[in-house]
């Protein structure tokens, strides 16, 4: 199937290209990108006032499959990714059972092959289990196609535990992910700890429990020269942290949500609203000010969403009793547009770096970029286009949005994973 | 609230004659003032009880215990209406044998007079209840009837028969007002409209 | 002055003159306390479940009690045979209970926020007989009504409240309600019992040290120490505990002549306080907040379930 995708605005920092062009797609590649293409045998799609950028990647996404079929599946939330404009998702490996060994690699990417909408990335767990205790069988993963490695939803707790994971896994060379939060100082937590969970009575969930982790991970990644990449990072100081590793050279990354971003912790009110309960907990305004700010200063390096599906008996329940997570891979290109690009805090090329270039090259998977001979994975969006979020429902199972009912401007309209159109104007195949 | 005073038909002299001569109904019927009380229903029958106690004094020489009731507890129209304000009942008095003179400013419907018999009987138990009101202005749901009466008042529904004191209202009156739509039916609020 | 409220959950969403009107109205219930019938046929036909979703004796009897004897019918949802135990969520229990046609529900359940959610799903009106580490509000009533009755009023009164601050359901409500009523409110624990952000709950000042604070307050509150929760240890030993933040009989020359002394109850002798203090007649005043909860609970009771304000007809 070859596609021409004419009079779109392409904007790819990697070939520092930013200007109306034509793609021509054959077969799973590009072929070429002009000014002017003429291909007689392509179906010609008229993009003009629409935006064309590698196929974005959203590397944090909880999948649930295999083992919580009821919160959402893998078809379930692939398609939901495409809704998004995603072109991938890397999975998280706190399945049941664990992705811990090579088979649940191979359960997880032959699910995704068969719902067919965007790439599956696995994420293996670090030990197995995600207990902290044994290290994981890596190489038998990565030999499966397991792309990183992550305990994510704990923290290994022991650093020396932490330290053996690194040294002996870093020889597959994939990056290590790490979730912050020391489980002693963190305790319970519920909310951000201050003047909010005060307020409403529930345990405080530190910053410093974050912190300390942060630290202390950045250490044993100098220490052991294994690629380090804080996930979900949520606190000011934890990001300076992150850019003094950076300054100092270390391979170090970090990602940042939406919801991290653009909520705090005031969102949490007399109401209790569960959607609120994530983890790490939604901070300060000044927190989520300085996660801005790293965004446009090159501190973070990617914007996931930690898509986090649940039932809705699930998360109707008394606050303390709901599980952590809210969903947003429908809507975070639309909230990265609306708060950061339309608003000149970042310009759009940075939005490419963050959610396609930047995530590609952490993973260590296969680059992509608008240029002849490239993978044709590519996002379309139609910048102007305003909607709410929520409107007419999700393709998510869940419905755990903490951004349920936001007024955006910005949506995916089409998108090729592979040379395939898996979404045409909005409509997903 | 809107009320428009149509007719005054007692003044301060008419309400004092009337209150005297209920006082000395109240002796002559109970012959003299052994185990009386007298007890009103806030919030101006509280303060008639006190003048007919001032004015059995000046006749008999004998002050008789006084009470105050506070019906709100008892009202059977709570479950319609606001919680209503609710004043201090103050009977500091065995009511247990006594002959209890229950006094109201204006007697309509008798729902406020039922409500009151079950609160003063909630108190102990009283040898007898007589019951005394300034004006009786008829259209009685319950079966209830006065034992001394000020005056006799004919009115219709779209009426409202209140009494003024100069205590709280700075004016002692009966008057007649047309119930404007919404407003409440009943006694004056404290301290005039 | 209308009473404009539904529920009784969060006081801080009750004005001064709303907590004035539930005091006063609290007096008059106190006078049907102190008769013999000690009962007024004000809730004939009103209905009323105490759904408490975990233990709780005196809150549940004071409410119960408070409820016959406003004539209510009254039933005690919970305990052990509570359906959420056996896995049923709270939403599908409200509406349950809602199928009984009710009006009123007393909430209590170890976890913060549960009255309010209750409130989303129930026609009927709701109390928060306390909530998980949250509120309590009808505890902060009575414990205003009793410092009322004993100092005769709010304003520039300062309140010392000693204990267990941040897994306080009863400070939760207590400092907020003190604020609004003009009090100046001290906090008196070690730092493993003083919240992240005290001054958000109405705390003024914050201290460790019992001693140097006593000698300002016009009423003590000494909060339970759940020795059921000493567990994770926030100070060594009960023993050090009493030492530094227990009432005793040596403590009370630093108390003004006149100062009271609270207690949200029950009380640990030994912990909180020697029984010198506990049972201290001019000071304790911990037998007056056990009755000031049936009266403020009757007054609760009886303003939230009135109606709308017209057309009283005598």
């Amino acid at each position: 199937m070859a596609y021409l995708l004419k009079g779109a605005r392409v904007v790819d920092p990697q070939v520092a290209l930013d200007g109306i062009m034509d793609v021509f797609i054959d077969g799973d590649r590009i072929a070429k990108v002009a000014p002017s293409i003429d291909a007689p045998d392509a179906e010609v799609i008229d993009l003009s006032g629409k935006c064309l950028v590698p196929g974005l990647v959203d590397m944090h996404v909880h999948l649930r499959e295999p083992g919580y079929e009821h919160k959402s599946t893998i078809e379930s939330e692939t398609r939901a990714a495409v809704r998004g404009g995603m072109t991938g998702v890397c999975s998280m490996p706190n399945t049941d059972p664990v992705t811990d060994n090579g088979t649940v690699v191979s359960y997880v990417l032959s699910q995704a092959a068969a719902a067919g909408y965007c790439r599956v990335f696995p994420s293996g767990a670090m030990t197995k289990g995600l207990k902290g205790e044994v290290i994981s069988e890596m190489g038998d993963m990565v030999a499966h196609g397991a792309v990183a490695f992550t305990d994510d939803g704990r923290g290994v707790q022991g650093a020396g535990m932490l330290r053996r994971c690194m040294d002996y896994g870093k020889m597959f060379g994939r990056v290590f992910m790490s979730h912050c939060q020391d489980e002693d100082l963190v305790g319970e937590g519920q909310i951000n700890e201050g003047v909010v969970s005060t307020k409403r009575g529930l345990l405080g969930w530190p910053a410093e429990g974050e912190e300390l982790q942060i630290s202390r991970d950045i250490q044993i990644a100098r220490l052991t020269g294994a690629k380090l990449h804080i996930q979900h990072i949520s606190t000011a100081r934890g990001l300076e942290m992150v850019r003094e590793a950076k300054r100092e050279g270390l391979p170090v990354t970090c990602e940042a949500a939406p919801h991290h971003l653009f909520l705090t912790e005031d969102a949490i009110d007399e109401t209790f609203d569960t959607r609120f309960k994530v983890n790490p907990p939604l901070r300060t305004a000044e927190d989520a000010a300085a996660l801005r700010a790293g965004l446009a200063d090159g501190t973070v390096d990617a914007i996931v969403t930690d898509h986090a599906p649940h039932a809705a008996w699930e998360k109707s329940r008394e606050f303390e009793l709901a599980p952590f997570g809210m969903t947003g891979i429908e809507c975070s290109l639309a909230l990265v547009l609306t708060n950061l690009v339309r608003t000149g805090e970042i310009p759009l090329a940075r939005m490419v770096e963050l959610m396609s270039v930047n995530p590609r090259r952490i993973l260590g998977v296969e680059a992509v970029s608008v240029a002849e001979g490239s993978l044709a994975d590519l996002t379309v969006f139609d910048p102007e286009l305003a909607w709410t979020v929520g409107e007419g429902g999700y393709e998510s199972m869940a419905d755990n949005c903490g951004f349920d009912g936001t007024p955006v401007i910005g949506r995916a309209t089409d998108v090729f994973v592979g040379g395939r159109r898996v979404m045409a104007d909005g409509c997903i195949r | 609230m809107g009320t428009t005073p149509k007719a005054v038909i007692m003044d301060e002299t008419a309400v004092n004659r009337a209150m005297t001569r209920i006082a000395h109904e109240i002796l002559e019927r109970n012959e003299g003032c052994d185990d009386l009380a007298v007890v009103g229903i806030v919030t101006r029958g509280d303060l008639l009880a006190k003048q007919l106690v001032d004015r059995i004094e000046e006749i008999e020489g004998v002050r008789v215990p006084l009470g105050s009731l506070d019906i709100s507890f008892y009202r059977d129209d709570y479950l319609t209406h606001l919680a209503p304000e609710i004043h201090e009942t103050r009977v500091p008095f065995d009511v247990d044998g006594k002959r209890i003179v229950l006094v109201d400013d204006v007697l309509y419907t008798g729902r406020t007079i039922r409500a009151a018999l079950e609160a003063l009987m909630d108190l102990g138990r009283p040898s007898r209840i007589e019951l005394a009101v300034l004006v009786d202005r008829g259209h009685r749901e319950l079966p209830i009837c006065p034992d001394f009466v000020g005056k006799n008042v004919p009115s219709s529904h779209e009426e409202n028969v209140r009494l003024y004191l100069k205590e709280v209202d700075g004016r002692t009156s009966v008057e007649i007002t047309d119930v404007a739509a919404g407003s409440r039916v009943g006694s004056a609020p404290l301290g005039g409209e | 002055m209308a009473f404009d409220h539904k529920h009784l959950i969060d006081i801080r969403e009750y004005s001064d003159s709303d907590i004035w009107k539930i005091l006063e109205t609290a007096k008059a219930f106190s006078a049907v306390n102190e008769r013999a019938i000690k009962k007024v046929p004000t809730l004939k036909g009103k209905t009323i479940v105490n759904m408490f979703n975990e233990p709780s004796t005196r809150t549940r009897s004071s409410f119960e009690l408070a409820e016959k004897r406003l004539s209510a019918d009254s039933l005690n949802f919970g305990g052990s045979s509570t359906s959420t135990v056996k896995g049923e969520s709270l939403i599908d229990t409200v509406m349950t209970l809602n199928s009984y046609k009710i009006d009123m529900v007393v909430v209590r359940d170890k976890h913060a926020g549960a009255p309010y959610i209750v409130s989303q799903h129930t026609p009927a009106g709701v109390i928060d007989a306390g909530d998980g580490k949250h509120g309590h509000p009808t505890q902060a009533l009575l414990d205003l009504y009793t410092i009322w009755q004993h100092k005769g009023g709010f304003e520039g009164m300062k309140v010392g409240i000693v204990g267990d601050i941040s897994h306080s359901r009863v400070v939760g409500s207590l400092a907020p309600a003190l604020k609004i009523m003009g009090a100046e409110v001290f906090a008196i624990a070690p730092g493993t019992l003083i919240p992240p952000a005290p001054e958000v709950l109405g705390v003024d000042h914050v201290s460790n040290s019992l001693d140097d604070v006593l000698p300002e307050l016009d009423v003590v509150y000494m909060l339970r120490i759940q020795r059921e929760r000493l567990e994770g240890a926030p100070f060594p030993s009960l023993r050090e505990y009493h030492n530094l933040f227990g009432l005793t009989r040596a403590r009370e020359r630093l108390m003004k002549p006149d100062a009271i002394v609270c207690h949200p109850g029950p009380i640990n002798r030994g912990v909180e306080f020697d029984s010198y203090m506990a049972d201290h007649p001019q000071r304790s005043v911990i037998l007056d907040q056990v009755y000031a909860g049936i009266c403020v609970r009757m007054a609760a009771l009886y303003l939230l379930l009135g109606g709308s304000d017209n057309g009283l007809s005598a």
